[in-house]
């Protein structure tokens, strides 16, 4: 078994140093309302994760691929948009 | 660059390009918009090409587009734990002058299709995210990318910017996308030499292989997996509903890594580098899930429209043939002198409900529900199939009659006469 980092580091990226694309709209819905924490186990790229009872997200690995906003249906916390032109995924194969 | 371009299409992918490619052929003034460094570089498939959709639209791609392998065989397995049971097709026919389907790489192959529409006279611009339309009175009138001064105008606006479908969301032309209806899918790459996969697959020079897999690997998920041979590598993933995962509480680069450890995949991949891991959503809500296509200056293609045939793993074909029908429908408009409005675009949606995407997405279009209300064909069935095959194929002085009987009593068991029978209805409903 190889651990997602692993798989992670085989890919090329354009990190868009210090604007990342995605955010959490209010951090304390994901620590007081939500029980779940689907995105922590659903994203991909395990970009979040906890810290104590906080979830915290580096956008740093994202595939781009939209899950961590639409797996928060019950509280629509991720604010989610594509990095800016030319910046983040970079797939050689795809 | 002009004052106001005769059409916008946003994205590069296959719809996009589809439609800026046709809508440049027939000379008219066309913009296309890409995020990526360039085309390509966004875009995850597993992937199969089906020719026939890109042959009504470039008739002699095989010339020189990147392609794989034509695919030959095609076998679907269904897995338990440690054993699987299956069935293949495979045909000498496939290996004709022009081969039916072929695996290919995204990357290499939407960046050729971009070279054909920039040959086609479109001007391209990548590495520019578009942020939102502007609208004017109810009406599309352009696009805001995120460069500077970046708002630009146009006749109509052809949205192909993939499953995430911000701007229709974000213009309030659809919702979001309900977790029951996307499927994610994720993939790993790994390389080998040609020899080996020829030997691996038994096959030769360019004929390739694809195996499309359901059962245990998904614990018990709405899902499948899938592995394709390419020309010096193999492709494999694994995609389940997002409703699922979010239940199941198990993370999607696990269920990979099971996958690429059941004793049926092991060998196929042993011995290859893994060059890049990929994940990707797939609108999988079918017929009932498609939003509006079309409105005052737009129209919708491809993945941003729900476009995909989930049944058939098929999704760039109704991307393609969606995206050119957009692109016709603008040429017509144009050439009788009509604007875009909504009641003359119209016709993009009757050109889609005549054509083999709406067709298909109709004769499937109770299956998502049935699936989700039926997890055992997920779970119970794989297992009961193949407990069966071993039950009968074990050669163990157990008389056949009294096998027969013991295979019998396990579906019953688990389903009971009623289930069985309720379970082949409802296939036959979903699928009729």
């Amino acid at each position: 078994m190889i651990s997602v980092e692993e798989k992670l580091f085989q890919n090329r990226y354009k990190v868009d140093e210090g604007r990342p694309h995605i955010r959490i709209r209010n951090p304390q819905v994901c620590t007081e309302d939500c029980e779940m924490k689907a995105c922590t186990f659903a994203c991909p790229a395990a970009c979040y994760a906890m810290d104590g009872a906080k979830v915290v997200l580096t956008t740093d690995g994202c595939l781009e691929c939209g899950t961590c906003r639409i797996i928060c249906s019950e509280h629509q916390n991720v604010d989610w948009s594509y990095p800016r032109g030319g910046h983040g995924i970079l797939f050689k194969f795809g | 660059m002009t004052e106001k371009f005769d059409a916008i299409v946003v994205g590069a992918g296959p719809a996009g390009n589809a439609a800026a490619y046709t809508l440049a052929s027939a000379g008219l003034d066309v913009l296309q918009l890409e995020r990526g460094e360039t085309p390509g570089t966004k875009n995850v498939q597993g992937a199969i090409l089906y020719s026939d959709a890109l042959e009504r639209i470039i008739p002699d791609f095989r010339n020189d587009a990147p392609l794989e392998r034509h695919v030959i065989e095609q076998r679907m397995w269904v897995l338990d734990e440690d054993s699987f049971i299956g069935t293949s097709y495979r045909s000498d026919a496939f290996n004709s002058e022009s081969p039916n389907r072929y695996t290919i790489l995204r990357a290499p192959f939407d960046k050729w299709f971009s070279e054909k529409v920039r040959a086609a006279g479109a001007l391209v611009i990548c590495e520019t995210t578009v942020t939102e339309l502007l609208q004017e009175n109810g009406r599309v009138v352009g696009v805001r990318t995120d460069r500077e001064d970046g708002d630009i105008y146009a006749d109509v606006v052809i949205l192909a910017d993939g499953v995430n479908s911000l701007l229709a969301k974000k213009a309030g032309f659809h919702g979001e996308l309900d977790p029951k209806n996307v499927a994610l899918a994720v993939k790993e790459i790994h390389f080998l030499s040609e020899e080996i996969i020829q030997s691996r697959f038994n096959i030769k020079g360019n004929e390739g292989v694809v195996i499309e897999i359901a059962g245990a690997v998904t614990h018990g998920m709405v899902g499948t997996a899938f592995l394709y041979t390419n020309r010096e590598s193999i492709t494999l993933g694994i995609g389940c509903l997002l409703s699922d995962f979010k239940k199941s509480g198990v993370a999607p680069y696990t269920l990979l890594e099971e996958l690429k450890n059941h004793p049926a995949i092991i060998p196929l991949i042993e011995g290859g580098e893994m060059k890049e891991y990929a994940a990707h959503l797939i609108p999988e809500g079918g017929y009932k899930a498609v939003p509006r296509l079309y409105g005052e200056g737009w129209m919708i293609a491809g993945d941003s429209a729900g476009l995909v045939n989930a049944v058939h793993r098929e999704g760039s074909n109704l991307a393609m043939t969606s995206g050119r029908l957009a692109a016709e429908t603008v040429i017509s408009l144009k050439g009788k002198g009509l604007p875009c409005t909504q009641a003359n675009l119209g016709i993009y949606k009757a050109a889609l409900d005549g054509s083999f995407v709406m067709k298909d997405l109709k004769k499937y279009r109770q299956l998502p529900e049935i699936l989700h209300g039926n997890p055992h064909f997920f779970s119970v069935y794989p297992q009961l199939l193949n407990r069966a095959a071993h039950t009968m194929l074990t050669v163990d002085g157990e008389d056949k009659h009294s096998k027969e009987k013991t295979v019998r009593n396990s579906f019953v068991e688990h389903r009971s006469l009623f289930g069985l029978v309720g379970d082949a209805f409802r296939m036959w409903r979903a699928t009729r």
